[in-house]
């Protein structure tokens, strides 16, 4: 399949690297609402993992249904999820391919000593059996 | 006996992109198996290969979680409501 684009508003971009700067060393997490491939808005959610939220992160099913219904209120869809990758790369991991949803984008951004760096998307292949790397652009406002 | 089931976007491209749709069965179990045999495609999206759910779908039953109820074996009638609602997991490289 041919790559695609995921677009983000400078506010959505902006929005998704500060939260990664503020969890540090933690991940975070939030959704990715808008349309057409469009994110119009990053919107945070908590990141509610057990497992150590250094390497983890979990969007609970009452946090999930907090997405959807935030872009419902704004006619919009829910294209997406981000969350961030501290002192690790922007690429998805095992983990991030075992738990993926089909035809969502998943955007990763790597955070290093705090700072954000690098940041990706990425969509789940059909079959499942890997992630394929789709080009992102920041729009201006 | 149908009842209803919400469908959530990622999988709605498995559901001729309906939001809702209408399955029969009496308990959780029998509607998720009716509604994988109509939309095949969904099932990998919802069981691993060797047949168990993935851990990161959730299967309300109204406002309940199964797993707290009878998990497939909860009993369900046309009034109620079902609900596929994700967890959404992942992290970096250990």
């Amino acid at each position: 399949m041919a790559p695609q684009t995921l677009v983000l508003q400078v506010d959505a971009d902006s929005g998704i690297r500060r939260h990664g700067r503020e969890a540090y060393p933690y991940e975070c997490c939030g959704a990715l609402i808008g349309r057409d491939r469009v994110v119009t808005e990053a919107l945070a959610l908590p990141n509610s993992t057990d497992e150590g939220p250094r390497r983890r992160f979990l969007v609970r099913p009452v946090d999930y249904l907090v997405a959807e219904r935030r872009a419902a209120a704004l006619e919009a869809e829910l294209i997406g999820f981000y969350h961030s990758h501290p002192d690790s790369p922007a690429r998805p991991s095992q983990y991030d391919l075992d738990h993926a949803w089909p035809a969502l984008a998943y955007v990763i951004v790597a955070v290093e000593q705090a700072e954000p760096r690098a940041l990706t998307s990425w969509r789940l292949r059909e079959d499942r059996s890997a992630f394929d790397q789709e080009t992102v652009e920041v729009e201006p406002r | 006996m149908a009842t209803k089931i919400l469908i959530p976007t990622p999988l709605r491209g498995y559901t001729d992109q309906l939001d809702e749709v209408e399955a029969e069965g009496a308990t959780v179990g029998e509607l998720l198996a009716n509604l994988t045999t109509r939309y095949a495609d969904l099932r990998k999206h919802l069981y691993a290969e060797d047949g168990t759910r993935r851990n990161f779908v959730n299967i309300y039953l109204n406002d309940d979680d199964i797993r707290y109820l009878e998990k497939d074996q909860t009993p369900v009638t046309a009034d109620d409501t079902v609900s596929i609602i994700p967890s959404v997991a992942g992290g970096g490289w250990s």
